[in-house]
């Protein structure tokens, strides 16, 4: 419970120097907690079936991407939009997610750096694809998607048509709350869904490979449908994610999900091997708290706003890095341990 | 024929055709192929040493060191001092040489301390512990107190520039020593033999006994304990060379390209280097002199002669996704094979 409470303190201290209101941060919050939660909880599964952190939700974000480039395509808006993006990302998801299982179950105990070179691989066929192949290969009916030149997927994609569908679904407040309600829901799915027998044998498998071998479980398999409904809870989030924010940067959106969930998930006290959704929702507010205040904190502080953008980047890669070393130092600890006991 | 590709291992024969492939469409395209030539040498020059850090790495068992940029920032720091102390050719060059090897060599020395608590996660560990370095360091060429107008902003804006141009300092002293042409191909002479001063005392150090004592305690942990080896100081020692060349690649690489880039460009700079090892046919657990040679000719001609070619049929990014989707093609597919065979 240590890296929350630090989080924490940075976070008090931090929003103090902002000098903004409490109910602004509050509101910002909230809308930053709808739109990142379902996120951040595509980590969870495979955390629990002992892949560690999955670097290449960006994979599962891609697909969200590639439904929403499609929608755009033939102009649908509106929740019809979001609900046929959300129908047309899954098929993309499921493949890209049995494909990362396939790889992961390759790279056995360096599952979290293959995970993430694996994200910059997708993302060089990713840009193959909608460069130099959409409105060659692949006919593009909507001119407007298409760069001046007639061949590739122009830089950033307006989805006014969707923007907000979700989260003006229940128009009772200013709040996004059919956005926080599918997040609740997740969780509840989340917490019942361990506790079937797949659920189960994703922990066994989790715990110990071979142990789980022995007694019957199809070690690879579950493997695979563990990043598989990781894949497709990205391609969600990221869909959910775009809703609220309006735009999509065709090759830049994706990017840096995987670091920002990551991140998220790690400060709410998460390692990489037990997460639940209650990590999910303190780490998801508490990295979005620091990312709000620490560029106005330095602009204050220090008189430069950059100091704090960059420090903000600092954090999330740090706190990645740090519950690593932290982790695989604890590791290493009890291995020695038993292995004194054996000689 | 199958027999031919499985020696010369699939990876390496694909790049080589591929290769190939862009060569004969340079000649059709009428590219002069002198100056592809050229810059195919000064390109595998600029690069050797970066790549050649792997080495180290790889031989004393930490597998690829994906925190090449801690010795790239130590490089970096060393040409930026000599800059400011308007120090300017191969005075210039030795001084940033001689500021910035001991730095590598401390950052090095307690980088590797690390890596031994975290044995079996060095390369996810590597990878953000570089991304947190590069990161902080970023606020650090904010607020570092140089003064010579060549590093700084000329007014407004704070700290160093983003990229610092040494036109006026160490600019292709390295390039231009004792170079001559042949034909219309220019040779780098004084890149190469650099490159080739430190390649032969990597090569020398690995056949001593030392080196040999850093090999077998990479290779195999157990028996080199067995014989007396201290497994965990060898690692240290793989580790502060490998930074050290990291620290003098950087310097080399940026008088041939002619300017220092800072803040984020370091990011990545792993990752070509990794990629240019393995192609060359190097493994997870065992890397020669001969790899890197062969892994940086293959990846950089690939880069040097894909540009101009790609540029005439498709836009002017295509050449970067190619590097993109090569070089993690290639790690993956390292980290991917069973126990550590060559790529």
């Amino acid at each position: 419970m240590i890296v929350p409470i630090i989080f924490l303190i940075i976070c008090v201290v931090g929003s103090f120097f902002t000098g903004l209101p409490f109910s602004f941060l509050l509101d910002e919050m909230v809308i930053r907690l709808a739109r990142n939660l379902v996120l951040v909880v595509s980590l969870i599964l495979p955390v629990v079936t002992g892949l560690g952190l999955n670097f290449a939700i960006t994979l599962g974000a891609m697909a969200g991407q590639i439904a929403l480039i499609i929608i755009t395509n033939y102009s649908i808006g509106g929740l019809n939009g979001f609900l046929l993006s959300i129908l047309i990302s899954t098929p993309f998801a499921i493949l890209f997610g049995y494909l990362v299982g396939k790889v992961l179950n390759k790279a056995k105990g360096k599952e979290m750096i293959t995970s993430m070179v694996l994200g910059f691989f997708a993302n060089g066929i990713y840009q193959l694809v909608f460069l130099l192949l959409c409105g060659t290969i692949i006919p593009i009916k909507n001119e407007k998607l298409l760069l001046s030149t007639g061949i590739g997927i122009i830089n950033t994609i307006d989805l006014a048509d969707i923007k907000y569908s979700l989260d003006r679904l229940i128009p009772i407040s200013k709040y996004p709350i059919a956005t926080l309600l599918v997040s609740v829901v997740l969780f509840i799915f989340l917490h019942f869904f361990l506790k079937t027998k797949l659920g189960q044998d994703m922990r066994a498998v989790g715990h110990d490979m071979e142990i789980a071998r022995v007694s019957g479980i199809n070690v690879e398999r579950t493997r695979i449908i563990s990043v598989v409904i990781s894949t497709l809870l990205a391609a969600w989030g990221q869909i959910i994610f775009l809703q609220n924010i309006g735009t999509l940067n065709t090759y830049g959106s994706h990017e840096q999900v995987g670091l920002f969930a990551v991140a998220s998930l790690l400060v709410g006290g998460a390692t990489v091997q037990k997460a639940s959704w209650k990590e999910a929702l303190l780490g998801t507010f508490l990295f979005h708290l620091l990312f709000v205040i620490s560029p106005l904190a330095g602009q204050h502080l220090l008189g430069n706003a950059q100091i704090g953008e960059y420090f903000r980047v600092f954090v999330a890669y740090g706190v990645i890095g740090l519950s690593l070393v932290l982790h695989a130092w604890e590791k290493n600890k009890s291995k020695t341990r038993l292995g004194e006991i054996k000689e | 024929m199958k027999e031919f590709i499985d020696r010369l291992g699939f990876p390496r024969f694909i790049i080589i055709v591929f290769l190939i492939c862009l060569m004969a469409l340079a000649v059709y395209l009428n590219i002069p192929l002198s100056d592809l030539v050229s810059d195919m040498l000064v390109r595998f020059g600029m690069n050797a040493i970066l790549v050649l850090a792997m080495v180290p790495g790889i031989q004393a068992g930490i597998g690829i060191n994906f925190n090449l940029p801690l010795g790239i920032i130590c490089g970096l720091i060393g040409a930026l001092i000599s800059i400011e102390f308007k120090l300017s050719g191969f005075l210039g060059l030795f001084v940033s040489i001689l500021i910035a090897a001991p730095l590598a060599a401390i950052g090095g020395y307690l980088y590797g301390k690390m890596l031994n608590s975290v044995k079996g996660q060095e390369m996810t560990v590597g990878n953000y512990v570089g991304y947190s370095i590069v990161s902080f360091m970023c606020i650090f060429w904010l607020l570092a107190p140089f003064k010579s107008p060549e590093l700084i902003w000329a007014y407004g804006g704070n700290g160093l520039r983003v990229t610092v141009s040494l036109e006026s300092s160490i600019s292709h002293v390295l390039n231009n020593f004792l170079a001559f042409n042949i034909g219309k191909i220019t040779i780098p002479t004084g890149l190469l033999l650099f490159f080739a001063i430190f390649a032969f005392i990597v090569w020398v150090y690995s056949q001593s006994s030392r080196g040999l004592s850093m090999r077998v305690a990479g290779s195999n942990g157990k028996f080199a304990q067995s014989n007396g080896i201290n497994v965990d100081k060898q690692r240290i020692k793989g580790t502060v060379i490998s930074t050290v060349l990291a620290s003098i690649g950087i310097i080399v690489y940026s008088q041939a390209f002619g300017f220092l880039q800072l803040y984020n460009a370091p990011l990545y700079s792993a990752m070509p280097a990794a990629a240019a090892i393995l192609i060359g046919g190097a493994s997870l657990k065992k890397a020669t002199i001969v790899h890197v040679i062969i892994g940086t000719i293959l990846f950089q001609s690939l880069l040097v002669v894909a540009l101009p070619v790609i540029n005439v049929i498709a836009e002017g990014s295509m050449s970067e996704v190619i590097r993109v989707i090569v070089s993690n093609g290639i790690i993956l597919y390292a980290l991917t094979r069973e126990g550590g065979k060559a790529a």
